[in-house]
């Protein structure tokens, strides 16, 4: 798991797909990336890694209890820190990204869903801002 | 060098006691264990529950493997058990699709299962190492018929896009080289004195002669085209009979891209404790354990049970859920203990009545994201025509795996493929797709292996974990940071609550842990309520 990524974060940095060694989590098998979309843009990064969890259009989703937060008019969403913050930690059901997303990334993510789905939140968030609030999340070797 | 024999030889137990006081007990656990007596588990039976107060009431929350052996455990030392369950089904995920199943997932998704009968794909666990003796014990307990899950496959295909003209190779023909190719740089450094540094006379010889014979390397230790090369990647003209029985050796292939493709990973991936030989699965569908453990508790079971608050006292737990069997009316169980199973996406949304600590455990272990596809085809070319008899073919491409059935090998009529197995940034890409769109890449990616795929397909089932309303998430996904800070909170039981499932272990996604970590509960729980703890 922790292999797949580092070489996330070597094809964000060099755009050229990159097979790394692979510790397999547990009974992931999937020790390879693969070609990783080349999401450079937030509306790309919402398609490829959100939307399976919050949907298509930032709807989100209920099951067995809350479920996925639907992101149009939520007001957590007026500080972007928290976003920043969700995106790089995770929290419950939200696994962590400061692995595979990079800086610019994740400030395009955040940007996107401040100003879509019907969103218009003030403030635009930097690459330097997500870089500030980064912490050590590691994935423990399996 | 001691001759042995000059001495009577020490029976076992004498051996033993010598290495325990010499070596302490790991020293001694380790002896055991190469002596045949320990298993590599941390299995050590069925739970010792003695003494517990007839009638003492336990809810357990879930129906997986997890809380189906917790109330069969319980119910035997003489506890008053029952489960409540979310789904319409008991198992959780030790889950099979066969043809008429149907799939819903988050956002309104629906599939219909197509597959002919007898056929089926399992989108969660789906192979049992040999040394999961918790759940290797259960299943011999409750009859379910295992057998060998082929894991390595020497004639499977290794892709990679940019390498080898984008073509697959055969297992065997990468791994022959590049243990050959390896044996024969080591072989080389020795006789050019490169190492002499760092062995001596003798080791040189050990090293180079042992080189040659692992690999394979000529006398000279070269590897390169001949027959014995041959005896291990397979022949351009294999070995025959008659005139033209004189078999033809096979090129190599180049050096620079066996190394460079870096798909030497997927000859340590079978290397992996999890992954070495001997595998097994449940023959016809790994839901089979389910069911087998279902003939067990069936009676305990109510489905169809939305829980939404767990609340406790110094008397005891009361659940609040709500019952979807009827109209969502909102229920209560009350209860002397709980053993919750529920996956912690979800309950860190519910209402639950714990300590701090294990509040904050709780909200600490996200689920990854997972996607399985099952692809059924019209017959099954893997076999007939590329001699694929069970195993993985692993490609650079998102989809990352095909596997063949270890089950129903040789049967004539429609067979069904594993045709991507994804975690990480392919499975959340995977996820976001609709179902039609992930069988259809899953064909695409596929057609660059099996080219078969055009003609052959007959239809398929994506399965994305984080789609799942009953668990949204695969499997439990520990930082080192999280599992230092709250494993132990997340596993110590909270007054009347004790947590389980594979979250709750260090055997993480796999069923080995749900069952270790029900047993550990259980155990727990007993304690408590006899007053021991």
């Amino acid at each position: 798991m922790r292999s797949y990524l580092l070489a996330a974060l070597a094809v964000a940095a060099t755009a050229v797909p990159v097979l790394t060694a692979g510790q397999a989590h547990a009974d992931s098998a999937s020790s390879v990336v693969g070609r990783v979309q080349p999401l450079n843009t937030g509306a790309a990064v919402y398609e490829h890694v959100c939307q399976g969890c919050h949907m298509p259009g930032g709807k989100g989703a209920a099951g067995a209890s809350s479920g996925f937060p639907a992101f149009a008019g939520d007001g957590r969403l007026q500080s972007a820190g928290y976003p920043v913050y969700m995106v790089l930690n995770g929290r419950a059901g939200m696994p962590w990204f400061a692995g595979m997303l990079s800086d610019k990334q994740i400030a395009d993510v955040v940007n996107y869903i401040r100003t879509s789905f019907g969103n218009h939140f003030d403030g635009t968030v930097k690459p330097e801002d997500v870089a500030k609030m980064r912490q050590p999340v590691q994935m423990e070797e399996q | 060098m001691t001759d042995v024999h000059q001495h009577a030889a020490p029976t076992r137990r004498q051996m033993l006691t010598r290495i325990g006081l010499l070596a302490g007990s790991a020293g001694l656990y380790q002896a055991m264990t190469s002596m045949g007596h320990a298993m590599g588990t941390d299995f050590k039976g069925s739970p010792d529950l003695k003494g517990a107060k007839k009638g003492t009431r336990v809810v357990i929350l879930g129906s997986g493997l997890a809380g189906m052996l917790a109330a069969y455990e319980l119910r035997k030392a003489g506890y008053a058990v029952q489960i409540i369950e979310y789904q319409n089904r008991a198992g959780g995920r030790n889950i099979t699709l066969r043809g008429g199943d149907v799939v819903n997932e988050l956002g309104g998704y629906t599939q219909k299962v197509g597959f002919a009968p007898g056929n089926y794909i399992n989108p969660g666990p789906w192979r049992i190492p040999y040394h999961h003796q918790g759940l290797l014990h259960y299943c011999q307990e409750f009859g379910v018929a295992l057998e060998p899950f082929v894991e390595l496959n020497h004639n499977s295909y290794l892709h990679s896009s940019a390498m080898f003209g984008g073509k697959p190779v055969r297992y065997r023909d990468y791994a022959s080289d590049f243990t050959g190719y390896t044996a024969e740089l080591l072989a080389k450094a020795i006789d050019q004195h490169k190492l002499d540094d760092v062995m001596s006379k003798d080791e040189r010889e050990h090293v180079g002669a042992a080189m040659r014979g692992w690999a394979g390397l000529e006398n000279n230790g070269a590897w390169v085209k001949g027959v014995r090369s041959s005896l291990r990647r397979g022949f351009e003209r294999p070995q025959g009979g008659g005139i033209d029985g004189e078999p033809i050796p096979s090129d190599l292939l180049p050096r620079d891209e066996i190394m460079k493709s870096g798909l030497w990973q997927f000859m340590s991936f079978h290397e992996r404790l999890d992954m070495q030989t001997t595998m097994f699965q449940p023959v016809g569908g790994m839901d089979n354990i389910g069911k087998g453990f279902i003939k067990q508790v069936h009676d305990l079971i109510t489905l169809n049970c939305k829980v939404t608050a767990i609340h406790q006292d110094d008397h005891g737990v009361k659940v609040s859920y709500a019952d979807m069997a009827h109209g969502g009316a909102m229920r209560e169980v009350e209860a002397d203990y709980c053993v919750c199973t529920i996956p912690l996406p979800v309950l860190s949304q519910l209402d639950v009545q714990v300590s701090g600590p294990l509040k904050a455990a709780i909200s600490a272990v996200p689920y990854a994201s997972s996607v399985k596809l099952g692809l059924e085809f019209k017959r099954r070319f893997w076999e007939q025509d590329e001699q694929i008899y069970g195993g993985i073919s692993f490609t650079d491409q998102p989809i990352s795996q095909i596997s063949y059935p270890s089950g129903g090998i040789f049967s004539k009529g429609p067979g069904v493929l594993l045709g991507g197995y994804m975690f990480g940034p392919a499975a959340y890409d995977f996820a976001g797709m609709t179902p039609e769109q992930r069988v259809q890449a899953g064909i695409e990616q596929g057609l660059k292996i099996h080219p078969q795929y055009r003609e052959e397909f007959s239809n398929g089932v994506g399965f994305a974990w984080s789609r799942m309303p009953w668990t949204l998430g695969c499997c439990s996904m520990w930082s080192e940071q999280a599992r230092k800070q709250h494993y132990k909170a997340l596993v110590t039981m909270d007054n009347r609550i004790v947590l389980a499932g594979e979250h709750a272990s260090y055997v993480g996604c796999w069923q080995e842990g749900a069952i270790l970590s029900s047993l550990a509960a259980i155990t727990s729980l007993h304690k408590r309520a006899i007053g021991a703890a």
